[in-house]
């Protein structure tokens, strides 16, 4: 099950890796992706706010950003 | 569209893959900052368990975009907590007595309710600092520190990270490591792992020795060593992707000293409480699957985290957003951003609900549920509108519900008559203004 689920997350990251040459945009086409609500951390503070509650109250942390210490959360 | 965004725009669609460099929070944001300015977030967030832990937290983020392009971030957290939260012991059909952490005072349990400490309050101070900068072409690099106090708890940490560009910035790849040093020193001191919770007369004039006889020392250390590789890829116009693997080794304290464990008799009834016993290590690794996609209004943010970990812990989250312009009938600039997150964690293999007596204590115990078997849902939406030239504020509302399960244990005698598994409701309400 878990090599399963793992193979299942690294074959679409080595086919990018190993390069689709179509894919990728010229710098005149980032209209969309240069909008702030396109970034990948669009709300730092949300992340920041919500990684310290569920930090707090589940066993799985980082992934996203660095898990991480912090605080004595209980 | 403000004359501001615009400007932002261009800025950001020269350097929107390097916005992948990892653990930096501020980093995507101020890519898309005007050079030599300083950009500013604060928020307040409240935060409340139905019947347990309430808590405030309140940041500011301040970001400087200096004219070559190097960025530096510094954030203050501060969060006040009052509240209950569960020791451990199963409920009982009968009132329960326990010892305060401290050893100063206890603490009944009325029948059927699951055993609360109501005595956390804490208040906790944080300042992050993040410099960025590119140091060749295509190569930025970021470092980070971060410093933060509670009364009991100090937690000191170092951050670095490196992104390299190519393929017209369509694809980064980056590494980064964070290092973090905490102590603990809870009042009355660290409980030595399964011994029995004392009881009796704390006036006692032996009280003082015989609760020191239960504990190890006043305080103890834990370091946290994570390392972060994330790719990520440019995919059309109007998608990118990340996908990131982490590996994060902690070692040192990972029991959790106000937590005990019941031993019950054959009819399930408690006979006694000990404290909890965990590991003095654990390594945890996940993927992390994200990807941006923009259709011709809306943007739906998506990401799927795999987690496993040396405690045989395994957990399953997929988080999504849509952000919805609104148009300006609703507001300048407005959107809505609906949001729905599920969580499912296994039960770490030595969790336990309840120990039964005259059977072998094993090594490791911890009737802790947040490393038992759970799922949580959280639904939330967040609403945005620009004020003041551009400035956004956005009110957030979320509802976090967490249902810890049964991972196979069998309930005897008459703890097949209380809730050994409550469900917990939260509510969290956040007010976010960016100027």
């Amino acid at each position: 099950m878990k090599t399963k689920l793992k193979l299942v997350l690294l074959v679409p990251l080595i086919a990018f890796v190993t390069g689709c040459a179509s894919l990728g945009v010229e710098p005149w086409e980032r209209d969309l992706l240069a909008k702030d609500e396109m970034s990948l951390n669009a709300s730092p503070v949300d992340s920041a706010l919500d990684d310290h509650i569920y930090f707090s109250k589940e066993a799985s942390s980082g992934g996203k950003s660095f898990g991480g210490g912090g605080c004595g959360c209980n | 569209m403000t004359d501001k965004n615009e400007k932002n725009n261009i800025k950001a669609a020269l350097t929107l893959a390097t916005t992948a460099l990892l653990g930096c929070n501020n980093l995507a944001q101020a890519e898309t900052a005007q050079k030599d300015t300083w950009e500013f977030d604060a928020a307040v967030l409240f935060y409340s368990e139905e019947d347990r832990v309430s808590a405030g937290e309140a940041i500011f983020s301040a970001t400087k975009t200096f004219e070559n392009d190097e960025i530096f971030n510094l954030k203050v957290t501060v969060d006040v907590l009052t509240g209950a939260s569960a020791n451990g012991a199963v409920a009982q059909p009968s009132v329960q007595t326990f010892t305060r952490p401290s050893g100063e005072g206890q603490y009944d349990i009325k029948a059927a309710d699951t055993p609360l400490d109501d005595t956390f309050r804490d208040t906790r101070l944080q300042f992050n600092g993040q410099w960025t900068q590119l140091v060749a072409d295509n190569l930025t690099a970021s470092g980070g520190v971060h410093v933060s106090k509670e009364y009991d708890y100090l937690s000191l940490g170092l951050n670095g990270n490196l992104a390299v560009d190519f393929d017209r910035k369509n694809s980064t790849f980056s590494a980064g490591f964070s290092y973090f040093q905490d102590t603990f020193s809870p009042e009355g001191g660290i409980p030595k792992p399964l011994t029995s919770m004392l009881i009796g007369d704390n006036d006692a004039a032996t009280w003082d020795d015989d609760f020191a006889q239960t504990r190890l020392g006043s305080e103890d250390d834990k370091t946290t060593a994570d390392i972060l590789l994330g790719f990520t890829q440019v995919i059309n116009r109007r998608m990118l992707m990340q996908f990131n693997y982490s590996h994060s080794t902690v070692d040192g304290l990972l029991t959790d000293p106000f937590k005990v464990v019941s031993i019950v008799n054959s009819n399930g009834v408690s006979q006694n409480n000990i404290y909890e016993s965990r590991p003095d290590s654990r390594v945890q690794q996940s993927l992390y699957l994200q990807s941006m996609y923009h259709f011709d209004r809306i943007v739906l943010d998506v990401s799927y985290r795999y987690m496993w970990d040396d405690w045989e812990l395994d957990s399953h989250t997929i988080d999504t957003r849509f952000r919805i312009p609104m148009g300006d009938s609703f507001g300048k600039g407005s959107y809505l951003q609906p949001h729905i997150r599920f969580y499912q964690q296994s039960a770490a293999k030595f969790y336990r609900p309840f120990l039964v007596e005259d059977k072998a204590l094993p090594a490791f115990a911890s009737a802790d549920y947040r490393i038992g078997e759970m799922t949580a849902l959280t639904v939330g939406l967040k609403y945005g509108i620009l004020i003041n030239d551009g400035n956004e504020l956005a009110f957030r509302l979320e509802y976090y519900h967490q249902t810890p399960t049964d991972a196979g244990f069998e309930d005897i005698g008459v703890l097949n008559d209380v809730d050994l598994y409550p469900s917990i409701d939260v509510t969290i309400a956040q007010v976010t203004y960016s100027f």
